[in-house]
């Protein structure tokens, strides 16, 4: 995307219906993870708050290098895995000691003991699916759209390319600086997306 | 270093060979989607006969489960004192076989074993369809599978009592059906990245949409990527206890009555040492054949084999400990019943069960001490196939040779299978084959992502001395 200071460029964008806000971000295209792991610091470094990366496979030092934080996820499970304890306890509880009392082999109605193989699976059975939902939900999936998807070679990102993005809702955003900014840094191809 | 160089320093390659052999990350996309693609590498016609054989196999499962319940659970040849007969050993042979899954993407993982990567996505799929078969067994045990339901907590109004929670049987419900749900939630989560890219591969429509909506929408974000790490190192540390729970809980089955022969505090450890035996040579016994039949020698090469063959033996002496310790625990607790137990086993009427069973299971994978031996192709397949037998063996002779003498000679018997047991126990092997040969070839068999970081940790270490692509 070429923006010609000539062109009047804030007219065709009216009568195309297309504003600033509908630019998704600048991609920059690296065939390395360790380039990307560089670039994405220096262009930390440059001030960019609001940035995002693609890749083929998790590459180790990125989230560091862009800022992205720690997952909470385990905040998740934990909780999910207190609630899948209590659930066995309340479970045998309730069916052994309240709506069936019923002595077999001289055991107890309920106790302790006999709770903890049950108590242990629902508490990985909770927690297992606490994980994988709630990995979906805090990565926004399952969704159908995303904008990155306006990328050419987006379908790249899945392969062999490394893309690294800067978000157009960062506040030091402009597309022509940020597209040089990306060049400056090693990117092989740039280009500004559409959202 | 080129081709060239390797060859001419073959001490190097040797001691510390590379993983995978892929030319770069787009080389290894192709070489594991073609597989799922099927047009520019083509399904060889070998994988359809076989898939022919295995479907026809699964047919006479459905067959025989048809007659058994429109029949009666008297086809089996389950008797009084053997109640628990040849369809309890199937099902705990079956859930046994699905340890090696679960340990080699959990515990591996855990462990930081690289060499698991090209082995988990088929080792997992295998935990779920060995699962799949084993639940079969104890279904229709049950004679009436249609009240299977009563096996779980719901409340129902046909039924106005609750499970008995002190009893070891409703610990195994919800073990198994953990570790099924738990296995496929793991597995899932690992094919997630890989079916987004047969998504961005796929040229028809309907591949598209069909990859679209099976990947969720995975674009690899570095955001997904950090959840997505942190719930599959969350998920792996939930397996590693699961899995060693499972079969200690199926061993409680048999630990927590008075049988003599199954009344041992060893069989906990004991049965998942085993299990994991028999699901690491049940893993051997399908990579290879997957590895003839679709060409996988560049993905899976002979430090998987050799590694996995260390663990066969690892893992085998330690059953072969269990067995000498249960016959020295028998004469050292001076119990007579137990001490009948151990001599019948091995020299009552069903001694050839028990010495099939130490052949196969003890003496033969001692062979893996010598390096030639774990890294030839026909012996490891031969004895993936010996190990099975024997643990087959292992469970029948828990199981059949236990019951068969009670503490009253008047109630003594003898179990022989009827053509409907053996006739089932071959459906299950068709249906697990069947559902293997369908995931080989219709999902991606090896973790991309997972591979591709091997890839690139090895482009960092082994700078240029990557071994050669092999020409297929």
């Amino acid at each position: 995307m070429n923006l010609d200071a000539k062109l009047d460029v804030g007219a065709i964008r009216e009568k195309l219906g297309i504003g600033d806000d509908k630019v998704y971000g600048v991609i920059g295209e690296f065939d390395d993870p360790h380039e990307l792991v560089h670039a994405g610091r220096k262009i930390r470094e440059m001030g960019y708050t609001k940035l995002d990366a693609m890749t083929p496979f998790p590459v180790h030092g990125i989230d560091d290098a862009i800022g992205i934080p720690y997952s909470k996820l385990g905040w998740i499970v934990i909780f999910f895995a207190v609630c899948g304890t209590a659930t066995a306890e309340l479970l045998i509880w309730y069916c052994g000691a309240i709506q069936d009392k019923f002595v077999i082999g001289g055991k107890p109605l309920f106790d302790f003991s006999f709770t903890i193989p049950i108590a242990f699976e629902l508490t990985i059975l909770f927690s297992a699916f606490a994980s994988v939902i709630g990995m979906f939900a805090l990565n926004g999936l399952p969704r159908l759209y995303h904008p990155s998807m306006n990328y050419r070679m987006a379908h790249k990102a899945t392969d062999d390319r490394f893309l690294l993005v800067i978000e157009a809702d960062d506040p030091k955003f402009n597309p022509q600086t940020a597209a040089e900014h990306l060049k400056s840094v090693g990117a092989a191809t740039v280009e500004v997306v559409e959202g | 270093m080129s081709e060239t160089a390797i060859t001419q320093n073959p001490a190097l390659m040797d001691v510390n060979p590379p993983l995978v052999r892929a030319k770069d990350y787009h080389d290894l996309s192709d070489q594991i989607s073609g597989i799922v693609e099927g047009d520019v590498i083509k399904t060889p016609t070998k994988y359809w006969i076989t898939l022919g054989v295995t479907a026809s196999i699964t047919v006479l499962l459905a067959a025989m489960l048809t007659y058994l319940v429109s029949t009666g659970i008297g086809v089996w040849g389950n008797n009084r004192p053997i109640g628990w007969a040849w369809d309890i050993t199937n099902f705990v042979f079956w859930i046994g076989i699905g340890h090696a899954g679960t340990l080699i993407s959990a515990i591996l993982f855990l462990f930081r074993q690289k060499w698991r990567t090209s082995i988990n996505r088929s080792a997992e799929a295998m935990t779920l369809f060995a699962v799949m078969c084993a639940g079969i067994f104890p279904l229709f045990h049950t004679g009436r599978p249609w009240r299977a339901y009563w096996l779980f907590p719901v409340p129902n109004t046909d039924l106005t009592m609750w499970q008995n929670f002190r009893s070891p049987l409703i610990w195994d419900v919800f073990a198994v059906s953990t570790y099924f749900t738990v296995s496929l939630l793991f597995w899932y989560t690992g094919l997630i990245p890989d079916l987004a890219t047969l998504r961005d591969r796929a040229i028809s429509k309907i591949k598209q949409i069909v990859f679209g909506i099976m990947s969720f929408g995975w674009r690899g974000s570095a955001r997904h990527w950090r959840n997505y790490e942190a719930a599959y190192l969350i998920l792996a540390g939930l397996s590693t206890p699961l899995v060693l729970s499972v079969h200690s809980i199926v061993s409680f089955d048999f630990a927590t009555s008075v049988i003599p022969g199954w009344h041992t505090t060893i069989f906990p450890p004991y049965f998942v040492a085993g299990a994991i035996f028999s699901g690491f040579a049940c893993v051997m016994t399908l990579l290879l054949i997957a590895r003839w039949t679709l060409n996988l020698q560049n993905l899976i090469t002979m430090k998987h084999l050799e590694n996995m063959n260390k663990i066969i033996l690892v893992t085998g002496s330690f059953v072969g400990y269990a067995y000498a310790c249960e016959f020295f625990i028998a004469w050292y607790s001076g119990n007579i019943y137990e001490r009948f137990q151990f001599w019948n086993r091995a020299f009552g009427p069903y001694w050839w069960a028990a010495w099939s069973m130490y052949t196969c299971n003890v003496f033969i994978p001692q062979l893996y001490w010598f390096r030639t031996m774990r890294r030839s192709l026909p012996v490891m397949f031969i004895i993936s196939i010996t190990t099975n037998i024997g643990m087959w063996f292992e469970r029948f002779v828990i199981i059949v040779t236990s019951l068969h003498r009670d503490f009253v000679p008047s109630s003594w018997g003898y179990f022989r299978p009827t053509w409907v047991d053996m006739c089932t126990f071959a459906g299950t092997i068709g249906l697990f084959l069947t559902l293997f040969l369908l995931f080989a070839r219709f999902l991606p068999m090896i973790a991309m992502s997972e591979v591709k970081g091997v890839l690139m940790y090895e482009k960092q270490h082994f700078k240029g001395q990557q071994a050669p692509v092999e020409a297929k």
